[in-house]
């Protein structure tokens, strides 16, 4: 079986027509000489390497901090498909808000029957201290990372959606800023949307929520869990880019319901903090009693409604692989709109039916770990051996309820310049979206993740794939152009 | 059964904090099985104490205090008339619906040994109150109360390893077992009135299961019964950490030591202390 038979490549279409907004990119290709090519592979990584653009991989035992491989072809979308791609997107966002309410609040989806209570009052995530809490305007996911796949001309399928503290998006500020200068004849070729203007996007996200009493001129910080964290680098890039200061626990501290942050000037009264650690460590005196990156008092300043924190805690319930399979259903409930993303369909392993299906298919699907993240606690089925699929039948039948499976999807592929020439590889894009109270904004674009291994799936940077500049271009040659393919 | 409680708890620092936070769960309230007559909280250092109720309907109090701080004595002291209801649990706060409870916590997480305990005990029994009942039995002879083997954070499968602990593990591991026969179960914290002895250097703890057309029940594995009238319940959480009598931080300082007093007796019947508050 050749999965590359019925493999959607976005440049060269289906029928190996090279599809509209790809077309003058394969132009450019087809008159460039490799050893053009090849010297920009090699500026391109003196480039990373300057920057010092890293990220940590947990488990690796060579250098814990490495470069992501970075493919200097552009991903293009045309306008048409990012307009409906940037609808969808803001529409999942609304719902996952508006589930995130209702679940800490009157619970009306679960008194519907639509989505069991079980899995929300079991969840990890489901935090109960935020139960009968409203938060500022209600949105508990105010940056989203939802993980986007298409397998043909048509759509594009949700694969995750990541509503605690999604990463990725310093690689698409970075991969832009690296490609303009590598490439500036290809942008002069096309209109890309630009993606420059995502911190002060983000930052007025994040001014919008603030509490009313910080007369709209909030501080706002940016709270990290310290240089060990696989995404440092990033924290700290995006505190440089939205020019606040970059915190960790031990910098702030709460005194009668107030967060404060030491400076050099005396403390400073903190107003919006953009978490990027996990709820089970912003509190000891709430959660892990053990955790020393956290601000003791800080829930309690939070539920006082002294500081907004970005995401909300206890976002996690709604982003969790399970409830992921209830999100048409609670897209439909709350909005009253068809889902205009579809889901990949997923088996729900709690369910015995679904069970037995996934225990004789193991090695054609893709089984996943409900609470798993960056790609760990996976099984693809098509590529694993005898033994890894042995271990997660065993424990896919000690606890069923961990775990979902979806068919191995052939995802679309994009060209890569390797040494050896242009190959396509499998690619998936994460988009973030951003939820202020002023609304929700998408910039255009996103990290295109690609497995940068022969007919590999896994698209994690913690799995070592790698990443893409993502284009968005408005030209009005490629809608006409689609028009006349179709 | 009126009984009077002082409970003083003293934090003591080699090298004092600059600042310390507190949570304190130290106040019980009213369900059909006892009625708080008086209650007092007071905190030896200058601070607001800012009161609330968590989500799972205990009452909070929070402050924070600046430094430098030697020592942090809080003092909570009060009557309450309890009724014997027969472990039953009614007319509390109730927050959350009783799935909640079948949470796993990092302390009541079940092992294979737990379950396997749990499964094996219960086998002949139909019905989850009496289910519940032979469970409580079976761990109360199994386990000899010991406060030199565990601490604070102890998990149940620690405790069951050695089959030894204090009333908080024991608490855990019925709270484990319950669940893992499918009950709700929840941590108690409280007070219990003893008959040999006033003076007490800890607090009590229990459990309680959700049993279907009854509601909440209580069960003291440490005792082997169902809480009764000596049993004052002031905080429920899914273990230990949510229902803790005070859980503090402190920034700077170090060498910190812990001395607790209580005193449950049996109130006098005409008590000078009775307030009639107006």
């Amino acid at each position: 079986m050749d999965s590359r038979l019925t493999q959607f490549d976005e440049l060269a279409g289906a029928d190996g027509c090279t599809r509209a907004p790809y077309r003058k990119l394969s132009q450019w290709l087809a008159a460039t000489p490799p050893e053009l090519l090849a010297s920009r592979r090699e500026q391109a990584e003196l480039l990373f390497r300057r920057i010092g653009i890293t990220f940590a991989v947990y488990g690796a035992q060579e250098a814990t901090e490495r470069l992501i491989p970075f493919d200097i072809l552009p991903r293009i979308l045309s306008r048409g498909e990012w307009t409906t791609l940037e609808k969808g997107l803001i529409q999942r966002v609304a719902a996952l808000n508006a589930f995130l309410a209702d679940i800490y609040s009157a619970g009306d989806i679960l008194k519907a029957g639509i989505v069991p209570a079980d899995l929300v009052y079991r969840n990890p995530a489901y935090c109960p201290d935020m139960a009968g809490r409203r938060v500022p305007y209600d949105i508990f996911v105010h940056i989203a990372g939802v993980d986007i796949v298409r397998t043909d001309d048509q759509g594009f399928f949700v694969l995750e959606d990541n509503a605690r503290t999604p990463s990725g998006v310093s690689y698409m500020l970075e991969n832009r800023e690296v490609m303009m200068r590598l490439f500036p004849e290809l942008f002069a070729l096309h209109r890309v949307a630009p993606i420059e203007n995502y911190p002060d996007e983000l930052l007025a996200t994040l001014r919008s929520v603030a509490p009313p009493r910080a007369n709209g001129d909030p501080t706002i910080v940016l709270m990290t869990p310290g240089q060990y964290n696989s995404a440092f680098y990033e924290h700290s890039f995006l505190a440089d880019k939205l020019g606040v200061e970059l915190v960790e626990g031990r910098d702030l501290f709460v005194r009668d319901d107030v967060v404060f942050m030491r400076t050099t000037e005396g403390p400073r009264r903190v107003d919006v903090i953009y978490r990027r650690i996990d709820d089970d460590f912003l509190d000891p005196l709430c959660f892990r009693p053990d955790s020393a990156l956290g601000v003791a008092g800080l829930m309690g300043a939070y539920h006082a409604g002294n500081v907004t924190l970005a995401n909300a805690v206890g976002a996690g319930a709604a982003d969790d692989k399970a409830m992921y399979t209830y999100m048409p259903e609670i897209i439909r409930f709350y909005l009253g709109e068809a889902p205009l993303l579809q889901n990949v369909p997923t088996f729900r392993c709690r369910e015995a039916d679904a069970l037995a299906y996934v225990l004789d298919r193991l090695d054609e699907l893709v089984v996943k770990e409900v609470n798993g993240s960056g790609g760990y606690g996976m099984l693809v089925g098509p590529h694993a051996t005898r033994a890894q699929i042995e271990e997660f039948r065993a424990k896919l039948k000690a606890q069923p309820q961990n775990f979902i499976a979806q068919p191995t999807l052939a995802l679309s592929t994009c060209p890569i310049a390797l040494a050896s020439g242009v190959a396509p590889r499998h690619v998936d894009l994460r988009p973030f979206v951003l939820q202020g109270a002023n609304g929700a904004r998408v910039v255009p674009g996103g990290l295109t993740r690609v497995a940068m291994t022969e007919k590999s799936l896994v698209v994690n940077s913690s799995q070592g794939g790698g990443t893409k500049d993502t284009w968005v271009i408005d030209d009005a040659w490629v809608d006409e152009e689609a028009a006349g393919q179709a | 059964m009126r009984i009077r409680i002082r409970h003083e708890t003293t934090y003591r620092y080699a090298e004092a904090p600059r600042m310390a936070v507190q949570h304190l769960r130290l106040t019980p309230r009213n369900h059909d099985g006892q009625h708080v007559v008086g209650w007092r909280i007071d905190v030896d250092r200058d601070c607001r104490l800012v009161q609330s109720e968590d989500a799972f309907g205990n009452t909070l109090h929070r402050f924070s205090v600046d430094g430098p701080i030697e020592s942090i004595s809080t003092v909570v002291e009060g009557e309450v008339t309890t009724f014997d209801m027969a472990g039953v649990v009614s007319g509390a706060v109730e927050r959350f619906p009783p799935i909640l409870y079948m949470r796993e916590t990092p302390l009541t997480a079940p092992n294979a040994a737990i379950s396997a305990f749990a499964r094996e005990a219960t086998s002949k029994e139909s019905g989850a109150l009496a289910k519940l009942h032979t469970l409580l039995g079976a761990l109360h002879e199994s386990l000899t109360f010991d406060a030199d083997v565990t601490h604070a954070t102890t998990t149940a499968a620690e405790c069951f390893e050695h089959r030894q602990g204090v009333c908080q593990d024991f608490a855990h591991l019925f709270i484990a077992s319950a669940r893992e026969i499918g009950a709700p179960a929840r941590y108690v914290s409280g007070y219990f009135l003893r008959s040999d002895a006033e003076d007490q250097v800890a607090g009590h703890a229990w459990a309680e299961a959700y049993v279907e057309d009854l509601g909440w029940v209580g069960f003291d594995p440490t005792h082997g019964v169902s809480p009764h009238e000596n049993h004052v319940r002031v905080a429920v959480a899914l273990d230990y950490l949510g229902a803790a009598p005070i859980r503090g931080a402190q920034s700077g300082g170090a060498g910190e030591t812990m001395d607790v007093k209580i005193c449950v007796a049996q109130a006098p019947v005409f008590s000078q202390s009775q307030s009639q508050s107006q």
